[in-house]
């Protein structure tokens, strides 16, 4: 049968990822992108981005992916709430999936000797690690023999890292493993590390783990201030569905807290609202120290206790030390809750109601 | 036990004769409650607890301690007269306990040294929801009561502008109308406070109420209390009438068995020149002028008469059509009201002070009110305050479920 080539056929260029889809990449069949293609596309990128630094007026030579997203978002702004949809420049290889190359040459004998496993790159990487541990096995007799055996060796620093997920994997092979073959992955990574001189292979393994970034590092700690009378004060805004707010903490002996003008205890005179407000000083454990003046608007009582409590916590990071500004993370005061109103979808009632269900 | 003793010192500083018969009852009666409470403390009185029963006595050394109410007293005084929440936490607690605090100072102050033959002065106790005003009143009626004077006392003027099951068109005027219920009802808690003076007083013209009914002149109070209580039909005007006799008889005016002194105690006082959420048969609002026993009311707030005082608290809970942040005499009373009620002198009742939120935490803790162990902490009571924000009614909603 004649084989149509894959430039003559209307490609669609579809930019999804495909762990999303789950499909058999290495099943796929004929790749749909050619190599001389994803080449095409690259320079069209280069290109595209000198053009780019040229109409923001910047240096072509030191523009960075991070001033391709700020320039793009600038020249076309979109609305939409889903990030994945806003038009986006990157470079072919993030955008373009990876596909595996033809796999056997032009009389059908596949290149790799580990092809009719099925999952050839899966298999290819466990012989590998296997080499490796027995090379340090023969490296560690050739010691003992020469009598420089030592038990204390280097150790590769593990902390601050993971291994890497199952779909990170799947990406890194372009093939898809099941469960028990990820387990039995990391176990025999695992017997790599737990040998002696395994800091041989450091980079070998640290290819496999991911950094975990320290989450706290990224709070900004509004600055202390200081009042004409030397009373240090600090200013922050929380933000809660539609509420705004924004409060000074003043370090003043006393516990009053004005809102709007208003006393506390006529604004709410619920006592949820107030037990939020109670929150922060209460986990920190400075509760009749401070004085709160601040001013909220939009949404309604529990929506702005929110707001209050959100921008109380921004406003202590100042005034506390850095293992109270961890422990305030995970207690969740730091976040900003996303939960907004759900959109009204058309042919229902509400977000989620159904209208009702008649049968006939 | 110490209390006794002390009780019996007080006895020949004491010039009344009926309070002799209440000492006895009441000393024993303390005693009782007393060894309840005491058998956890090796000391007798705790720092938050006095034992000076009798207002006349109470001074700023007592300020932020809790004074224990005589239980004869409370019956007698008080049939009607305290605040739901605190008659609750009577029946909890087993004793009636009133914290002692600055305005109610100056306002026996002031009583002390008023001078009786003038007209009477005008105390309007204001300040924010929940801050003590209704106990406050109350306990400066017992200071009252404990001098001997006679108490008029209406709980809750709010209780007369809405909520009324029936309302009559009055008997004696055509454009009035009457509230038996009511009427009937205050008669009847007026009888129980003033018993000893009903004999006393006599009437002093000549009362009709119906073709077959009517009231000679010279005949004692009583039996034109029981007259009202009676026959429910003309209680307003038996009200109308009592207001009448003691305002004319306050002094010492007329010719009577020796002068008293009137106390008239209003809680919500605002509520007679507000609007009422009554309506008439023709389903038009009813103005508060339009009903007898707020027509009476009014004319025994203005000060032409003498020998006595008018003591009032304001009072934002119970009013209509008025918003929640109102709560200066101006606001509450409305133009009319400020107008009648000039020249007043003006209490300020505000939330708990540090000792005083210090001794009431203490008497929740003595009572076992605290049950969470984390209520007993230092960190508990920090909670408390900011919770609160020291405000009398809070705390005790607060801690009620604590």
């Amino acid at each position: 049968s004649r084989r149509v080539s894959p430039e003559l056929l209307p490609v669609r260029h579809i930019c999804v990822s495909s762990s999303l889809w789950k499909k058999n990449l290495a099943a796929a069949g004929p790749q749909k992108f050619t190599q001389e293609f994803i080449d095409k596309q690259v320079e069209e990128f280069e290109i595209g981005k000198r053009h780019l630094a040229n109409m923001m007026g910047e240096d072509p030579e030191t523009f960075t992916q991070e001033d391709i997203d700020r320039s793009i978002a600038y020249l076309f702004p979109s609305g939409l709430f889903e990030k994945r949809a806003r038009p986006v420049m990157k470079h072919p290889e993030e955008i373009f999936p990876k596909q595996t190359a033809i796999q056997w040459d032009a009389e059908g004998r596949p290149f790799h000797f580990l092809f009719y496993t099925g999952q050839q790159s899966y298999y290819s990487l466990l012989h590998d690690v296997y080499e490796k541990i027995l090379a340090m096995e023969r490296h560690q007799d050739k010691m003992r023999n020469k009598g420089l055996l030592t038990s204390e060796t280097k150790q590769i620093l593990l902390t601050g890292s993971r291994w890497l997920l199952k779909e990170e994997i799947e990406e890194y092979l372009v093939e898809n493993i099941s469960d028990h073959d990820y387990m039995r992955l990391i176990q025999l990574m695992e017997k790599l590390l737990s040998m002696p001189y395994c800091s041989l292979e450091e980079e070998f393994i640290l290819k496999f783990r991911k950094q975990l970034e320290v989450q706290s590092s990224k709070h900004e700690i509004p600055a202390l201030q200081y009042d004409p009378q030397g009373v240090t004060f600090s200013v922050a805004d929380g933000r809660r569905k539609t509420a705004k707010a924004s409060i000074t903490l003043r370090d003043s002996g006393s516990g009053n807290i004005t809102i709007n003008g208003r006393n506390y205890l006529h604004y709410f005179p619920l006592l949820q609202d107030r037990e939020q407000l109670m929150f922060p000083l209460h986990f920190v454990g400075m509760l009749g120290r401070f004085d709160v003046e601040g001013s909220v608007e939009g949404s309604g009582h529990s929506a702005q206790a929110g707001a209050l409590r959100l921008a109380i916590s921004r406003a202590l990071l100042s005034f506390v030390s850095e293992g109270d500004v961890e422990k305030m993370r995970q207690a969740g005061l730091l976040t900003a809750d996303p939960r907004i109103k759900e959109r009204k979808k058309p042919g229902q009632e509400g977000a989620r109601k159904k209208f009702t269900w008649k049968k006939r | 036990m110490n209390l006794h003793k002390l009780s019996s010192r007080l006895c020949p500083t004491v010039t009344q004769k009926f309070r002799h018969l209440h000492i006895q009852s009441s000393g024993q009666q303390l005693e009782a409650v007393a060894m309840e409470t005491e058998s956890t403390e090796p000391n007798p009185l705790s720092v938050f607890r006095t034992s000076e029963q009798y207002p006349t006595y109470h001074s700023e050394r007592h300020t932020g301690q809790y004074y224990t109410l005589p239980p004869a007293h409370i019956q007698k005084l008080f049939p009607h007269g305290l605040p739901p929440r605190f008659q609750l936490q009577m029946k909890t607690f087993n004793e009636g306990c009133v914290m002692v605090r600055p305005p109610v100072l100056e306002l026996i102050s002031y009583l002390k040294k008023a001078d009786y033959s003038k007209p009477p002065l005008r105390y309007i106790l204001y300040g924010d929801i929940g801050t003590g005003k209704s106990m406050s009143l109350s306990h400066a009626l017992h200071y009252c009561y404990t001098q001997g004077w006679l108490i008029v006392h209406i709980p809750d003027a709010h209780l007369w502008v809405k909520n009324c099951k029936e309302l009559l068109p009055s008997s004696s005027r055509p454009s009035r109308f009457d509230q038996p219920i009511q009427a009937s009802q205050w008669l009847k808690n007026f009888k129980i406070t003033n018993e000893g003076f009903l004999s006393k007083i006599k009437t002093t013209q000549q009362y009709v109420w119906t073709k077959r009914e009517s009231t000679e002149k010279g005949q004692p109070l009583g039996v034109l209390v029981d007259q009202g209580v009676n026959r429910m039909k003309s209680s307003s005007d038996v009200v109308g009438a009592v207001l009448r006799e003691l305002r004319l008889q306050a002094g010492g005016a007329t010719e009577g068995e020796g002068a008293f002194k009137l106390a008239v105690a209003v809680d919500g006082v605002n509520a007679l020149w507000g609007k009422t959420s009554l309506k008439k048969e023709d389903r038009t609002m009813c103005e508060p002028e339009e009903l007898t026993l707020i027509h009476n009311l009014r004319k025994m707030m203005k000060n032409n008469w003498s020998g006595g005082a008018i003591l009032t608290a304001l009072s934002q809970t119970g009013s209509l059509f008025k918003p929640q942040s109102a709560y200066l005499p101006s606001e509450l009373l409305g133009e009319e009201g400020f107008d009648n009620m000039e020249p007043f002198v003006p209490v300020s009742v505000s939330n708990y002070n540090e000792k005083e939120f210090e001794s009431c935490y203490l008497y929740y803790l003595e009572r076992n009110w605290l049950q969470h162990p984390h209520g007993r902490s230092e960190e508990g009571k920090k909670e408390l305050i900011f919770l609160s924000n020291k405000n009398p009614s809070i705390l005790e909603r607060l801690c009620a479920f604590l």
